[in-house]
Order: C-alpha cells, then sequence, then structure tokens
C-alpha cells in the first residue's frame, strides 16, 4: 500500500464505522426473506448504493418489478447527480481511474471528499479511499447475511434503520443550510401526494411535485 | 425466497439507475447544467427528496389506532435529538434503530 493508500486508509475509518454496520443491517434484512446470504456482498459490489438497496428489500418483499426498482431507485439516488456536480472538475482530473470513482461516489464517499483540499497524488487517494469505503459496505453485507441466519434475538423493527438513516441525512442538510421554504414545499408536497395518490405512486409523485415546487419559489439568499 | 429472475432484474435495474444518476454530471455538456432552474435543485432538492424519504418510509404507520405512531414518533424524535446532540450518524441510526426494536417487540405503549 502507497503512502496515499494509507492515508485513503485513515480517511475511510469513519466511514466504516458507519458501513460495517449498516451494511450488516442490509445483510439481516436481506437473509430474513429467505435469500441466499451471498445475495448481499453481490448487491453491493454491482449495486453499491446503501439506501437503494434497503429498499431493494422492501421492493423484494412486495414482488416489484424490474421497472418499479429502476424508477425508484433513479428518483432515490437522484442527490448523487449533485456529488458529481460539485466534483466534476477534481474528478476530470484524475484520469485514469475515474469511471471507478464515479461508480462508487456514494453520500460518504462525497461527504469525506467535499471537506478536503485535493491531495498532492489525488488520483490515488481518491481510487484508493473509494474502493476503501466500498470494501467496508461489502464487509459489512457479508457479515449481516452470515450471521443473518442465526441471530439470537429477534430482528423485527430492524428496518427502522432506513428511517433513521435518511432523517440523519435530512439532518445534516438543513444543519448546513436549507430555506425553510424548502422544507415547506417538501411537506406539501408530501402531504398533498399522501392525501390524494395511491401508496404506489407516492415516491414518484411527490419527488417531481417537490421539484416543480423549487422551481417556482425564489431563490433564497444567500444560499451555496 | 425471492425468484432468481426477479432478483437479477432488480439488481441490474437498480445499478443501472444508480450509475445514471452518478455518471449524468460528467456526461451532460457543462452549458445545460448552468441554469437557474438547476442550480435552484443543486440547492434544494437533495433535502426535498431526504424529507419525502422520510416520509415514505413512514407512511403505512397507523396514526389512528393503538399504538397511534408511537414507537415510530418517539424512535425518530431519538434519531433526530442524538444526532443534533452528538452530530454521529452511526449512533444516532444504531440507538434510534435499537429504542425502535425495542419498542415494537415489547408492546409499546404498555398497559393493561
Amino acid at each position: 500500500m502507497g503512502p496515499m493508500g494509507f492515508t485513503a486508509f485513515k480517511t475511510s475509518l469513519p466511514v466504516a464505522f458507519g458501513y460495517v454496520p449498516l451494511g450488516m443491517a442490509f445483510g439481516v434484512l436481506l437473509v430474513g426473506l429467505g435469500d441466499p446470504w451471498w445475495w448481499s456482498p453481490v448487491m453491493g459490489l454491482v449495486i453499491y448504493a446503501g439506501s437503494a438497496q434497503f429498499l431493494a428489500v422492501g421492493l423484494l418483499a412486495a414482488g416489484a418489478t424490474a421497472f418499479d426498482a429502476f424508477v425508484a431507485t433513479l428518483l432515490l439516488n437522484l442527490r448523487h447527480a449533485f456529488y458529481g456536480l460539485a466534483l466534476r472538475d477534481r474528478y476530470r482530473a484524475l484520469g485514469p481511474g475515474r469511471g471507478y470513482a464515479i461508480f462508487g461516489l456514494t453520500d460518504e464517499t462525497f461527504s469525506l471528499l467535499a471537506g478536503r483540499a485535493p491531495e498532492p497524488r489525488d488520483r490515488e487517494f481518491v481510487v484508493a479511499l473509494t474502493a476503501w469505503n466500498q470494501g467496508w459496505w461489502v464487509l459489512g453485507c457479508t457479515l449481516g447475511a452470515l450471521a443473518g441466519h442465526s441471530l439470537p434475538f429477534s430482528t423485527q423493527g430492524l428496518g427502522f434503520s432506513l428511517t433513521a438513516l435518511f432523517a440523519v441525512l435530512l439532518v445534516e442538510q438543513i444543519l448546513r443550510g436549507v430555506a425553510a421554504t424548502t422544507l415547506v414545499g417538501a411537506a406539501v408536497a408530501a402531504a398533498v401526494c399522501l392525501a390524494a395518490l395511491p401508496g404506489k405512486v407516492f415516491l414518484i409523485a411527490s419527488i417531481t411535485l417537490g421539484a416543480l415546487i423549487l422551481v417556482v419559489l425564489p431563490r433564497p439568499r444567500g444560499a451555496r | 425466497m425471492t425468484p432468481w429472475g426477479t432478483w437479477i432484474a432488480v439488481v441490474v435495474a437498480m445499478a443501472l439507475a444508480t450509475q445514471i444518476t452518478r455518471f449524468l454530471p460528467f456526461v451532460l455538456p457543462a452549458r445545460w447544467l448552468d441554469n437557474p432552474v438547476v442550480d435552484k435543485w443543486r440547492v434544494g432538492l437533495p433535502a426535498v427528496i431526504l424529507l419525502l424519504l422520510v416520509a415514505y418510509c413512514l407512511k403505512d404507520t397507523g396514526w389512528t389506532h393503538r399504538p397511534w405512531g408511537l414507537p415510530e414518533g418517539i424512535a425518530l424524535a431519538a434519531v433526530i435529538g442524538l444526532h443534533l446532540w452528538k452530530r454521529n450518524a452511526l449512533v444516532s441510526i444504531g440507538l434510534g434503530t435499537a429504542l425502535y426494536m425495542v419498542l415494537v417487540q415489547t408492546g409499546f405503549p404498555w398497559s393493561p
């Protein structure tokens, strides 16, 4: 491991403490459907999007189609497009390995990179950091799926970890400065869609409505 | 168990959709991205989507009958409170989920 690899390892440790337990929760939920344990690490390798994988458990349990999964994931992960927007110039400069770095640009990898100036050998650093983070996630997915069959306690209610994850990410967004009107707009979109539409289309309908409300709202002063 | 074909189709669909969202800003021409509407979305949309995801997770909660959504409400308040206090995602998610599991598994609110 080169010096940049070690720097990346140290930088990834806070993410390890989040990814390993969360990945384990995902693995436990997935084998709870009666699915083979190794499906969990495969999903961590191929999809590598925590919230989408949690959503996949619910979709698989409900017998959703691949189209449902595609649309739900597109909406769920749309925020990643804005991470790429923020890191566009830095990632463009990476050269080879850039493709993997973009593939693995999760919420957590973004949060580690957003607050730091580029390293002297940034390509090595970013690629190694992305790989460490994905490694922690796949490790968690594997351990959880293996342990899931033999846990000595009931896992009823474990799915709340997804709600908690979204709530924490929302609080982080608010602490970074989100206009109150934006939150009110989102609450209006949620209320309208809950009241007027069947639950199946809630996510796509409310996010579309929320995006339209944002266009109508004046751009908040002092926003980034 | 999920049928093999369903699993493979769902995994491929989710991987594809995820990678579209991650590669989009790198393949779109810069001038498309430089307009006031995209700017409003860049600033506001992440928070909107996260709020709607929380609502999505809670939408099947029965607020009008026992236990009146109390386990969800209490655990969510704990997650938010812990996060404002410690700002450690693992602590907030872990303790909040543990609290929720205890509440639903012990039949909260406990009463005769």
